[in-house]
């Protein structure tokens, strides 16, 4: 199994002392989706947003693909959880942001941004508002157009906390299908033990104050089970059951 | 650590001054013009402007049409206000009349007012009141239009009255409001009050502004100028403050000018 | 406003007040309130008079340069103080007792300073506006979404790129809205700075119509001077109402 991230002895701690990680090493297997799962306050978002460079961790260090990690660059792209889409441009302009930035040319990058926009279903409302989709469409939007920068690590920061639950379950068997698809590490932060046993290859769960993983879980079958037959499994059902015994003395 | 940022924004603060007030010092010396003293030359004419009594004979006289007017303006606005706010065909009456003032530079009504009543303190009320009071009404009328339904709904179920609910419940909701908007006209009140002076006949510090200035005594003109925006902003933060107190967690957005 | 379920519309009651008008003018109860047909008239004679029209242009050229220095200097040091927190601390005194304070006794340092001519105005016009509009950019710049920041720095925004295609539209709406205070302002400052130096634009026209008591054609002035500002105002919020769509979901 070939490792795509590693974070290596992570620790962050805020200003006025306030630990929110300490000593915390990970691995990521390439072409699978790690979920990061705990209560809140246990450090899931700040890893995720070190991972991406967007946070610098006070020591410790990441890799991906073996080069250390200085900051944000083009092989990890970010998923988040309230869509940060630009409200004043069309989809067509939002899912095109990221090679906008990068320079890539008008009609090249639009070709791309068209091509992503159909793959996440959102054909035919190219040129409609950000304010005139539904939460779901949104959050289509934002994946579109981190999957249109092409590059090799998908970082999901809850992203589908803030649509409605029959949208939620839509995104995840959708999820699956990219998953298998396309050869790209997904990170995937999450506080629902259902999601994270349902899409993941493996499962991180950390514990929180300070912050450190507290076991690693590998569903084996899963991914060989079809999309309705998960929820039924009882290798599912043992892990759901098995990650709330562990984490429930922390929930207040 | 809540002391350490207080002194840390105090700290900056006096920086902020004394790098303005050095700059102001160092282009006096230069000078950058022959009417352009120093910082220091301005504070001593304003500290013996000070202790002769001169300056607290001139806000005795510029004073006086300013709160004359603000009290007028404060009583006629705020009934006028909630005159508009509860009564629909009085709404539409009389609303236009102040967003057209709101929006126009009434200033130039000043020539007219002096031609009907003279150079004398009515004029001065007058243009007082005409810049403070647009936004008292309209902020009155504003906030007790936008009291919130379900407390009118509320106090309708318990059986209050018409007078009740305005007393109990239309009054206090819009209060911060109507303050604020009182705030705002008085620093509307203040142009008003200077500019009478300086336009129509030169009084209190007006005068001190305008003699020391056809006799070329820059430093008295900058002192004057000086203390009367200082006396302004200090007032006004103090109505902020007292703003803030009275109707803490109660603030919501207000119209402004 | 009802009657029998039509709808009356909102400036409607000015007719009245006009009506008004004209019957206390032509009752001649006093002299300084001639009737609103006889300043119409005047208003119809003055409008290509050329001491008018002269006043209109200076008046005009002072606003719009006042402004344009306003906007230009104003809206980048509002956004440069929501981002940098020690400009801020340092600025943000000075930009709230300006905001406050009553910039009319400033005229007369602007006027020995740079004489009584049309700069003095413009500097007027631009001290009346500006510090709204630095303190609304500011507000804008605040309240952008932390996320959207951050969207801009993982897809890789240089500092420029993320200024110009992130930071200056999610603050627009409060932009707008502060050039419209401050324009509004700017219409008070240009008239306030022309009354105190007399001897240009409409400064100088109140001079002559007040000292040969031509009432009419000081009506029709003001008159012309509130419409425009009105109107000024009208079409500023409507342009403001067009970005709000996302205002309310950034």
């Amino acid at each position: 199994m070939e490792i795509a991230v590693s974070t290596r002895n992570i620790s962050k701690t805020y200003p006025g002392n306030v630990e929110a990680l300490r000593d915390l090493s990970l691995e990521f297997p390439r072409g699978q989706l790690t979920s990061l799962l705990g209560p809140s306050g246990c450090g899931k978002t700040t890893l995720l947003k070190i991972i991406s460079g967007l946070l610098e961790p006070t020591s410790g260090e990441v890799e991906v693909n073996g080069k250390p990690v200085t900051g944000p660059g083009p092989d990890r792209a970010f998923v988040f959880q309230d869509f940060a889409l630009l409200p004043w441009a069309d989809v067509l302009r939002n899912v095109a942001f990221g090679l906008e930035l990068r320079g890539v040319p008008v009609s090249e990058r639009e070709d791309i941004a068209q091509q992503h926009i159909k793959n996440v279903g959102l054909d035919g409302f190219e040129k409609s508002f950000p304010h005139e989709l539904s939460g779901g469409m949104r959050q289509r939007v934002g994946l579109a157009r981190a999957l249109a920068v092409e590059s090799e690590v998908l970082l999901m920061d809850e992203p589908f906390s803030a649509v409605d639950e029959q949208t939620r379950r839509k995104f995840q068997e959708d999820l699956l299908g990219l998953v298998e698809r396309e050869n790209k590490t997904f990170i995937f932060v999450t506080h629902s033990i259902e999601e994270a046993v349902y899409v993941s290859d493996q499962i991180a769960i950390l514990l929180p104050r300070p912050s450190r993983v507290h076991e690693i879980l590998r569903p084996e079958n899963l991914r060989t089970k079809g999309v309705s037959d998960i929820r039924r499994d009882p290798e599912y059902l043992d892990t759901v059951d098995r990650i709330w015994a562990s984490l429930r003395s922390y929930v207040e | 650590m809540h002391a350490k940022i207080m002194s840390r924004s105090l700290n900056l603060k006096l920086l902020s001054a004394i790098v303005v007030f050095g700059i102001w010092e160092i282009a006096g010396r230069i000078p950058i013009s022959y009417g352009f003293p120093t910082f220091f030359e301005s504070m001593v004419a304003l500290f013996s402007m000070l202790i002769d009594g001169t300056l607290l004979q001139a806000y005795m006289d510029t004073l006086r049409p300013l709160v004359v007017g603000i009290l007028i303006s404060a009583f006629l606005g705020i009934a006028l206000g909630l005159w508009i706010g509860l009564s629909n065909w009085f709404d539409w009456l009389v609303s236009p009349i102040f967003i057209i003032m709101q929006a126009a530079p009434l200033a130039a009504l000043i020539p007219l007012l002096v031609m009907v009543y003279g150079i004398g303190l009515t004029s001065k009320v007058f243009v007082v009141c005409i810049m403070a009071m647009p936004v008292i009404v309209l902020n009155t009328a504003g906030a007790v239009r936008n009291t919130p339904i379900n407390l009118k709904e509320m106090a309708a179920s318990f059986l209050g009255t018409d007078k009740d609910i305005i007393l109990r419940v239309i009054i206090p909701s819009a209060s911060p409001i109507i303050f604020s908007g009182l705030r705002l006209g008085t620093s509307a009140g203040f142009i008003g009050a200077i500019l009478a002076e300086l336009k129509i006949t030169p009084t209190g510090v007006g005068d001190i502004i305008t003699f020391s200035r056809s006799i070329a005594d820059y430093p008295s003109m900058y002192a004057a100028i000086f203390s009367i925006i200082l006396l302004a902003v200090c007032f006004l933060n103090l109505l902020e403050i007292i703003e803030r107190t009275l109707f803490r967690g109660n603030v919501r957005g207000y119209v402004s000018d | 406003m009802f009657i029998k379920g039509i709808r009356l519309p909102g400036m409607s009651s000015l007719i009245i007040w006009g009506l008004l008008w004209e019957l206390v003018g032509q009752s001649g109860l006093t002299f300084f309130l001639p009737p609103l047909s006889e300043i119409l008239i005047t208003l119809y004679e003055i409008g290509d008079s050329p001491a008018f029209l002269k006043a209109l242009k200076e008046t005009a050229q002072a606003f719009t340069v006042g402004v344009s220095a306003a906007i230009l200097i104003g809206i980048p040091v509002g956004i440069l103080m929501g981002k940098n927190r020690l400009l801020d601390e340092l600025l943000l005194p000075w930009v709230n007792i300006f905001l406050s304070a009553p910039l009319t006794a400033l005229v007369p340092v602007l006027m020995v300073l740079f004489g009584f001519g049309m700069r003095s105005i413009i500097i007027t016009t631009s001290l009346f506006a500006i510090w709204i509009i630095i303190l609304n950019s500011r507000a804008g710049v605040l309240q952008i979404n932390r996320s959207l920041v951050e969207m801009g720095r993982c897809f890789g925004a240089t500092p420029l790129a993320a200024f110009v295609k992130i930071y200056f539209w999610a603050a627009l709406p409060e932009i707008l809205g502060g050039v419209r205070i401050g324009i509004i302002r700017a219409v008070k400052g240009v008239i306030i700075g022309q009354l105190l130096i007399s001897l240009v634009g409409f400064g100088a026209l109140f001079e002559l119509y007040s000292a040969n008591f031509l009432m009419s054609h000081f009506w029709a002035v003001l008159i012309v001077l509130f419409a425009l500002a009105f109107t000024i105002s009208e079409l500023l919020a409507t342009l403001e109402r067009k970005f709000s769509y996302y205002a309310a979901n950034r």
